[in-house]
């Protein structure tokens, strides 16, 4: 596109708008609440007038000619028959007021306190911190509201206070806002300065309202609804009210009624105007509908989450983007997106014509908007846009040459984004390469679902579609998939095997004896079909090796130093591949290919070692089932006596307790201390339980397999499905809320056997008793609300750091700051190391001599 | 040791001392590292965060997505039901806002080398830091209506236990009370208030205020828990209260810390407090089982600190601190900020993002950082101005 920023905003100011800039500038004085004549067309002087701008098709702008869209819009005014407080600066008119003399409207401050404040005001001024000038006003009106006694014209001062929200006393007189005006007037230049005003773009008689810009047309449309019946905006609304009373205030003052009955308007007013600027106004009832409803005025229109700020500025709205539900596709690449054809035909990328594109596009435009692969539109070198159609075709394709920009269709390999909300890191937003597939799902390979924290059941997800060269460059360098496998977090990848693909894989390193026919057959059904054996036996080690390139040396230890993994020159010698070598979050096997072979080659492995996972339980075959939870008699009884076993030494503890023999912990009572003791013997009846029944397990027990390899689940979900759920604990302790002095009312009270107290002895499997559910359904949802009531607060902790911090970066020094160029750091994290290149947040040294001068060192 | 002499300035300090500790494990010769060292220097040249990234967002965001996944549970014991310590979401949040006043403050009282060995010692320490009230070691409080006074039975075992004599509890009394009269009795005390005409209802009051009087150890110290660390006792507190515990001359007063971030700026200075932030952090995010590099708690923790004052992230701290006028009126109250803005005029000099995405351009970060600078036709303005002075000069 041939758009250019011909200028750029560098600044905004902000200031009063003067009585004379109001008048000046507007386009048409309102003097009528009247909004349309009979016919249906804008009173001149209404508050509809269209000289304020149009809402309509078909007429007009009276100020400057600019149809529908064109104009967008001129303020207006109206004359005020007495002078209003504006409701947001009221505090402000009242601190002018208190801390100026009401005889000479000078500042309550000798000179000498006043040079002290002016000191401080101009140190602000020059080093442009608004902030510490305020600091300074506000001294000045805390030191000025105390004085008594005016220090220039020796008058005294009685105090003047407000009575929220607009009225200022004085003792037992009101000050009208006439008279609040003029003592505001009458304030010095230099004196307003002091009092925070600035004389260029501030003055505090402004703050009293004389004249009321009326916003235009433009920004208070007027909805026709599906009747005929027009219904105004809100805003429309409170300005009704507002001329209505204007001019009722007018004539009573021009008849001379009484003063009461001009008070009462004037308050009247005073309350429409506050309402019109702020509807939320704590003393103020808030103005209504006449259903009821409150109005949305000026402020309710730009504070909030849904307010102009955080919903239209701070947010936009974009085109080019499409919304689906996700699903699986474990054949497509990491990088890749499924995208249902009817969103590739929607969603266009507006390419230029040249000489080495122009037979396709031609083509494209052949096949129109309705054929894939086709375009949508054309743009001409001058900007002019047309829609490709049956008729425009021809011309089209006359016209077409160099310069023209065709809107195609999406085609495999181009750059989209995609994003799953909550955005809570940048890898929630990646750019994956398209795929067209049929459907009417995205598809996405489910090794990605971990950085955007994704599952399928219903999850859906954007796609977003960059329109220029230069966004395409920077989601392709920065956005792709392979860029983002190392998490920023911790330095750990984030992308990794899952599921299936560790089970495969472990099961394949596991086996041996596999023939040679079988091994080439798995190998070209990942696309692996130049690799040559030569034994006729082979073990599953060394078709897992054949992926790796031939200098690749990784050791892997546990924690008391044993070699567990060791691949040796692209061989894998020793131990067996599982979720802490290729899963996700500190898979070292991937975090140290990474480091030695970088994000391409990575990203390669990664997807070769996920095929192979899923292709061997494709050809070998693996299934779950209740069967898998299966023990033999004997050990069922075995379990029933480890749980007896339990409960009679628990009954001690709570024998040794009723007699007062029980020893307190430090600084526990007695009670809890049974507690604790119960609490542990029951948790370590339950892992004795685990253990006992893993050890029942046949060998290559599918359930066991997925816990093993950390595939899916672990032990303790076997062991609660075979052996023992287990005690249920609500804060870290056994359950005793419920009834008085009971759990529930099948117990005694007072009892503390393990039974009443929330262990539940029976599986998932065997079924449990309305007890036990009562217990483990306590404890369910005890989590689910702590989730519920968790994701709030991290939300608007995330929000708040995300704002605070948002503006940090690093400079072409190295060193951290921010907007306004203060450091905070003289390196980043003190030396300099970006934790997404690292390896877990720093550089090891023990790799480095690996590296250099190899491993026997 | 001059070969790592020349990598001081080109390598971070840490990794150098690795390598020393390194090389000496596995005897390597000078030229073996020389030969790592300058391996590592290009390693290190390539892990370099790059200018212009978006550091701050980075660090917000590897902190709000482990925040999803933390705790509620405002209470886990530390062992002893009254030394109780926040943890999870909620302590991070206190942690990162500033609080003044935090829910459980705790101190880590490290002794001196010479005392911390012997348990009966240390309890003894620990007993005399606790702070006493009268509640604590008295039996009971009696209101004699026929005297229209006070009547405390006092626990005898407990006042030999802090070796306090009744002479002193009654100065205590009556520094803390202004216009008692306070007497030994066989039992204890006998207080009355000096007014001879009282009301049953302020004697109630009086018992109460009595209660909580202040007799001895160190103040706001509520509860004490010497607990075993490695060869060493030290002191877990419940309440907190640096500056006097420092005083005590068994105490260590370089080890011993308050989880209290506004104290310990106080005592210690806007350095420790920054320190005790990423301390207090990182322990929140290991006791979850969370891991976050450190470099984003030191990110936070600067940012904090950075001003020589402690500034939580809430709108009137770091986010009320900004410049642009924008950028503060889009995170919360934003009609305070355009009125004030109003008054004062402002102008807001879109030099920070939220400004920028809110008028369509592109922010001054990352890819939107490079300017292209280019000299076309007459000379600009400044350049000329700046020339125009130099000739004046001249």
């Amino acid at each position: 596109m041939t758009e250019k920023i011909y200028k750029k905003i560098s600044e905004i100011g902000f200031g009063m708008q003067s009585p004379e800039f109001i008048e000046e500038t507007s386009a048409a004085k309102i003097v009528t609440a009247e909004l349309y004549e009979k016919e249906g067309y804008p009173v001149d002087g209404g508050l509809m007038d269209v000289h304020l701008g149009v809402i309509d098709p078909g007429l007009r702008c009276k100020t400057c000619g600019g149809k529908l869209k064109e104009c967008m819009g001129h303020f207006g005014h109206i004359e005020l028959a007495r002078p209003i407080i504006h409701i947001n600066y009221a505090t402000h008119v009242y601190n002018a007021l208190r801390s100026t003399c009401n005889e000479c409207h000078r500042i309550l401050l000798d000179d000498k306190k006043l040079t002290l404040i002016r000191e401080k005001m101009e140190e602000g001024k020059r080093i442009d911190d608004s902030d510490k000038r305020r600091k300074a006003t506000k001294e000045a009106i805390i030191k000025s509201r105390l004085i008594k006694k005016c220090p220039y014209c020796k008058a005294k001062q009685e105090t003047v206070k407000i009575e929220k929200p607009t009225t200022y006393m004085q003792g037992d007189k009101r000050i009208s806002p006439i008279e609040a005006r003029a003592r505001l007037e009458k304030i010095t230049t230099e004196d307003a300065e002091i009092l925070g005003y600035n004389s260029e773009t501030s003055k505090p008689e402004w703050t009293v309202l004389k004249i009321l810009s009326i916003p235009p047309v433009t920004m208070r449309p007027s909805i026709t609804l599906e009747t005929g019946e027009r219904s105004e905006d809100d805003l429309t609304h409170k300005l009704g009210d507002i001329v209505r009373i204007n001019q009722r205030l007018f004539e009573n003052i021009n008849a001379g009624a009484p003063e009461m009955i001009i008070e009462d308007l004037w308050d009247l007013l005073q309350y429409h105007i506050t309402t019109y600027f702020d509807n939320t106004v704590s003393s103020v009832p808030p103005a209504r509908h006449r259903s009821g409803q409150e109005l949305k005025t000026l402020t309710e229109r730009i504070k909030s989450k849904e307010g102009r700020f955080r919903h239209n500025l701070a947010g936009k709205r974009v085109n080019f983007a499409a919304r689906t539900v996700i699903s699986p596709d474990p054949c497509i690449n990491f990088n890749d997106v499924g995208i249902p054809k009817s969103v590739a035909m929607e969603l266009t990328i507006p390419e230029r014509v040249t000489e080495w594109n122009k037979e396709w596009l031609i083509q494209a435009i052949k096949n129109g908007p309705k054929k894939y692969p086709g375009a949508n539109y054309v743009i001409w070198p001058d900007g002019k846009k047309k829609k490709i159609t049956e008729e425009t075709m021809e011309q089209i394709m006359e016209e077409l040459g160099h310069g023209f920009q065709v809107e195609r269709h999406l085609v495999d390999g181009d750059q989209s984004l995609f994003n799953r909300q909550p955005s809570l890191h940048r890898m929630s937003l990646m750019c994956h390469r398209v795929r067209v597939l049929p459907g009417r799902s995205f598809r996405m390979n489910p090794s990605v679902c971990n950085p955007y924290n994704a599952d399928f059941d219903g999850d859906e997800m954007n796609l977003h579609v960059p329109q220029t060269e230069e966004a395409r460059a920077e989601a392709e360098v920065l956005m792709e998939v392979q860029t983002q496998i190392i998490t920023p977090k911790n330095g750990y990848n984030i992308i990794g095997c899952v599921e299936d693909s560790i089970t495969g894989c472990y099961l394949l390193t596991r086996s041996d004896d596999i023939s040679k026919e079988e091994a080439v057959d798995l190998l070209t059904s990942i696309g692996m079909d130049n690799v040559k054996f030569t034994k006729d036996k082979l073990t599953g080690s060394e078709i897992f090796s054949t992926l790796f390139p031939k200098d690749f040396n990784f050791i892997r230890k546990n924690k008391h130093g044993e070699v567990t993994v060791r691949v040796k020159e692209g061989h894998l010698e020793k131990g067996i591949i599982d979720k802490n070598t290729i899963g996700e979050n500190n898979g070292e096997l991937i975090r140290e290919f990474y480091r030695k072979y970088g994000q391409k080659r990575t990203i390669e492995l990664l997807g070769n070692i996920f095929q192979l996972g899923i292709k061997t339980l494709l050809k070998k075959g693996f299934t779950t089932g209740v069967a898998d939870t299966d023990i033999p008699e004997e050990a069922g009884k075995k379990v029933d006596a480890l749980i007896k076993k339990s409960y009679s030494k628990v009954d001690e503890h709570i024998e040794e307790f009723k007699k007062g023999k029980t020893e307190a912990l430090p600084g526990k009572s007695k009670l809890e201390t049974l507690e604790i003791k119960a609490m542990e013997v029951l948790n370590k009846t339950r892992t004795e339980i685990g253990d006992f029944v893993k050890s029942y397990a046949k060998e290559g027990n599918p359930t066991l397999v997925m816990a093993q390899s950390g595939a899916r689940g672990n032990i303790l979900n076997f062991t609660q499905m075979t052996g023992c759920i287990g005690q249920q604990a609500l804060g870290g302790k056994r359950i005793t809320r419920g009834y008085r002095k009971r759990t529930l009312s099948t117990f005694k009270e007072g009892d503390l056997k393990p039974e009443a107290r929330g262990f539940v002895k029976n599986t998932f499997k065997k079924g449990i008793t309305p007890t036990e559910f009562f217990f483990h359904a306590m404890t369910g949802r005890d989590s689910l609300m702590d989730t519920a009531l968790r994701t709030p607060k991290s939300g608007y902790l995330y929000r708040r750091l995300a704002n605070a911090l948002q503006d940090l970066k690093v400079e072409y020094d190295r060193t951290v700051r921010n907007a306004t160029k203060e450091i905070i750091q003289f390196k980043y994290g003190e030396d300099s190391i970006d934790v997404s290149k690292s390896e877990g947040g720093t550089i090891s040294v023990v790799n480095a001599i690996h590296d250099v001068l190899g491993e026997k060192v | 040791m001059t070969v790592y002499e020349e990598y001081k300035g080109r390598l971070p300090g840490r990794i150098i001392n690795d390598m020393k500790s390194e090389a000496e494990k596995r005897n390597l010769n000078d030229n073996q590292i020389k030969k790592v060292m300058e391996y590592l220097v290009t390693q290190y040249d390539a892990a370099k965060i790059d200018p212009g990234e978006a550091i701050g967002i980075i660090t917000a965001e590897s902190f709000g997505e482990p925040g999803t996944q933390m705790t509620l549970n405002v209470f886990h014991f530390a062992g002893v039901a009254e030394v109780s310590v926040t943890q999870g979401l909620p302590r991070l949040i206190e942690i990162l806002d500033a609080r003044k006043k935090i829910k459980t403050p705790s101190m880590e009282i490290h002794l001196k080398k010479e005392h911390g060995k012997e348990t009966n010692e240390v309890r003894k320490i620990a007993a005399q830091i606790k702070e006493t009230v009268l509640r604590e070691i008295s039996e009971e409080f009696n209101i004699n209506l026929s005297k229209m006074q006070l009547e405390v039975t006092i626990n005898k075992a407990k006042m030999r236990e802090i070796k306090a004599k009744p002479e002193e509890i009654i100065e205590k009394l009556k520094e803390s009370h202004k216009n008692i009269i306070a007497k030994e009795t066989p039992e204890g005390l006998s207080i009355k208030p000096e007014a001879t005409e009282n009301e049953l209802m302020e004697m109630y009051k009086l018992k109460e205020k009595l209660k909580e009087t202040y007799i001895r150890g160190v103040k706001g110290v509520t509860h004490v828990l010497p607990v075993k660390n490695g060869n060493e006792f030290i002191i877990i507190t419940a309440g907190s209260n640096l500056a006097d515990v420092i005083n005590i001359p068994e105490v260590d007063s370089a080890k011993t810390t308050t989880n209290d971030i506004h104290e310990t700026a106080k005592v210690l200075g806007i350095e420790a407090a920054r320190q005790i932030i990423i301390n207090e952090a990182e322990k929140v995010i290991e006791d979850q089982g969370l891991d976050v590099d450190i470099r984003h708690i030191l990110c936070i923790a600067d940012t904090m600190s950075r001003t020589g004052l402690v500034k939580g992230i809430t709108r009137s701290g770091i986010t009320g601190e900004k410049k642009s006028v924008l950028a503060k009126a889009s995170f919360e109250t934003p009609l305070t900020h355009l009125v004030n803005a109003s008054l004062i005029g402002e102008v807001d000099q879109l030099n920070s993002v939220i400004e920028n995405v809110m008028l369509n351009q592109p922010v001054p970060l990352g890819t939107g950082l490079p300017d292209l600078v280019a000299k076309m036709g007459p000379k600009d303005i400044k350049t000329q101005k700046k020339e125009d002075k130099k000739e004046d000069k001249e």
